[in-house]
């Protein structure tokens, strides 16, 4: 298993994560040693194990219908990077 | 009388209940010993000093009126920075959460506030509780007390360097892989993983929400129960959280007695890769256990040398999409919004300069487990590996109470060792990571010293829900202990500091 930058370009890019080159390459090298540190765990289990997401085993869990307080506007805003008429301002959306 | 910062949880507990010392003695003498060592441990990365005299005076006042408080009200105690609390900024280790005041309080700091104990403040952590060294704090590291060149364990590292330096009695830890035990091995300190769903992990900033679990780190036994008893119990607001009672884990950590208990050494975890030191150590417990009338079996768990790769494929599966949620939109750091940049460039931009190395390559790890084309031959594989290890853990202890084994292969590296090895930093968890994928119960209690002079811990497992066991086990081989060594490994310490 070799990753490439590239590679590691397009899942940053999948991630919307901005890396540097020379963070590409080092992540590089450092992924395929982790890669294939792990690689084996397809060889452990058959086909007739099934897969646990999870270690208990759960189920679906409702709360009562019940009107609480909840989080203020405010306070819910208080530690936004933008706020503009009560709401998150965020930057451009659509394609200009 | 011992000094107020080298007392256990416990005696604080009964100084202040009988009213020979205040909450706010108790308080002012850690505050002290902060101000004293901190500059040089580092355990703390917030120090909510004023607030923490204020509750204390509050706490003595209502003792003074005679009100009933919980056993632990006016004990002072650390926090993790992954847990939020209002009023002190939550960082998680990270810079793009820099500054960040959290809009409510995780269930487990409400508990700590509804006990009245006093929070001194947020202690250090890699960030986003990825790393086993504390080395990933984008605040910078904490130290070993035991040698300040060396690291404290991670990702808890600042609560055990609390813990071992005397600047808090008792802290709280979150446990993904290994995150309180390994720290508590290489401080010489107490750590407990509680089982999965024993305390809440409502506002306790999620890493792998299916592997995370807070939990109680002390100096001893005794304390660890106490503070275990205080967070852990069900809560609606945790869809995950356990909804019975939870075990009697300070009656157990009382009984001191394991005549006919029958222990499991787990023979995969041991031998290559373990210092020589580390296994002494732990044989040596064995046989103060055994000579104490416990039965000890050599048990096979054949699946976990698997564990750590499936570890390493789910856990940054589950990081990737987790935060996802930092995208500079509601909170946290937001960098490059000029007005003319779209809201896209500025999440990766975001991202990009607020997110520390080990977090990159956890996302890019996580996202390429993930993506089309290798979800099943990685992140599914992995999800197999873990049905596997469960079924190791349920047939294991159907032959015996409690597994053990050492807590990590080594004693504390030192500082910038391991920093650009990946893979050598995530075998100092190779012990502890089956029991989160598992789900059960984990303790670490201190061993005794390597050759190094640095402490080594043993872990006691147990099953889903019988963490009582861990106390039961835990307390005796402490007392065991410290009938050989005359006092707490951490006594050493003390006395240097005195």
């Amino acid at each position: 298993m070799t990753l490439t930058n590239a590679d590691v370009a397009r899942l940053a890019d999948l991630a919307r994560l901005d890396l540097t080159p020379e963070e590409l390459s080092v992540m590089a090298g450092q992924l395929d040693v982790i890669l294939d540190a792990v690689a084996s765990v397809s060889e452990v289990a058959g086909d007739d194990v099934p897969p646990s997401s999870h270690a208990l085993d759960l189920t679906n869990v409702f709360r009562v219908d019940e009107v609480h307080q909840s989080l203020s506007p405010e306070a819910a805003l208080k530690m936004a990077p933008a706020v503009e008429d009560g709401r998150f301002r965020v930057p451009r959306i659509l394609g200009e | 009388m011992t000094s107020l910062i080298h007392a256990t949880a416990a005696e604080l507990a009964d100084l202040l209940s009988t009213g020979v010392v205040s909450s706010e003695e108790v308080t002012r003498a850690h505050l002290d010993q902060i101000a004293d060592v901190d500059g040089e441990v580092h355990a703390y990365l917030y120090v909510d000093s004023d607030r923490a005299l204020d509750t204390a005076r509050q706490v003595d006042r209502k003792r003074q009126q005679g009100e009933q408080l919980g056993r632990l009200a006016g004990v002072p105690v650390g926090l993790k920075d992954a847990f939020t609390y209002m009023g002190a900024p939550t960082t998680c280790g990270s810079k793009i959460l820099e500054g960040w005041y959290p809009p409510y309080n995780a269930t487990v700091t409400q508990k700590l506030i509804d006990a009245d104990m006093i929070i001194l403040g947020k202690t250090n952590m890699d960030e986003f509780a990825m790393g086993s060294s504390t080395e990933n704090s984008a605040y910078g590291p904490t130290c070993n007390p035991w040698d300040l060149h060396r690291i404290p364990g991670g990702s808890g590292g600042g609560s055990a360097a609390a813990l071992a330096s005397f600047q808090a009695p008792l802290t709280i830890g979150s446990d993904t892989g290994g995150s309180i035990r390994q720290p508590a091995a290489v401080t010489g300190t107490v750590g407990v993983k509680p089982t999965y769903g024993a305390a809440s992990r409502y506002g306790l900033v999620a890493m792998a929400s299916s592997l995370d679990q807070p939990g109680p780190c002390a100096r001893n036994v005794m304390d660890a129960a106490l503070l275990h008893e205080v967070i852990c119990g069900h809560d609606p607001k945790d869809s995950t959280s356990i909804n019975a009672e939870v075990p009697n884990v300070v009656a157990a950590a009382a009984t001191k007695d394991v005549r006919g208990l029958k222990i499991g050494i787990v023979k995969e975890l041991g031998g290559e890769g373990y210092e020589p030191e580390v296994l002494a150590r732990f044989r040596e417990a064995i046989d103060l256990l055994a000579n104490a009338g416990a039965e000890i079996h050599e048990v096979s768990c054949p699946h976990f040398p698997a564990a750590l790769g499936a570890y390493y494929l789910i856990m940054p599966s589950e990081v990737s999409s987790n935060l996802a949620r930092f995208d500079a939109m509601r909170y946290g750091l937001r960098v490059g919004d000029d007005g003319s940049t779209s809201t896209e460039q500025v999440m990766r931009t975001t991202r990009g300069a607020g997110f520390g190395a080990e977090v990159k390559r956890r996302i890019i790890l996580g996202t390429y487990a993930l993506s089309s084309g290798y979800y099943d031959a990685y992140y599914g594989s992995a999800q197999k590996v873990r049905t596997l290890i469960i079924r190791d853990f349920t047939q294991a202890f159907e032959t015996v109470d409690v597994l053990m084994s050492p807590t990590s292969p080594t004693t504390a590296f030192t500082i910038g060792e391991r920093a650009n090895d990946p893979i050598a930093m995530y075998k100092a968890d190779l012990c502890t990571i089956p029991t989160n994928l598992a789900g059960n119960a984990a303790m670490s209690i201190p061993a005794g010293l390597g050759d190094n002079s640095m402490p080594v811990g043993v872990q006691i497992m147990a099953p889903p829900q019988g963490d009582d066991r861990l106390y039961r086990v835990g307390g005796a081989l402490e007392a065991l202990l410290q009938d050989k060594w005359g006092g707490p490994l951490l006594g050493t310490l003390a006395k240097e500091a005195r």
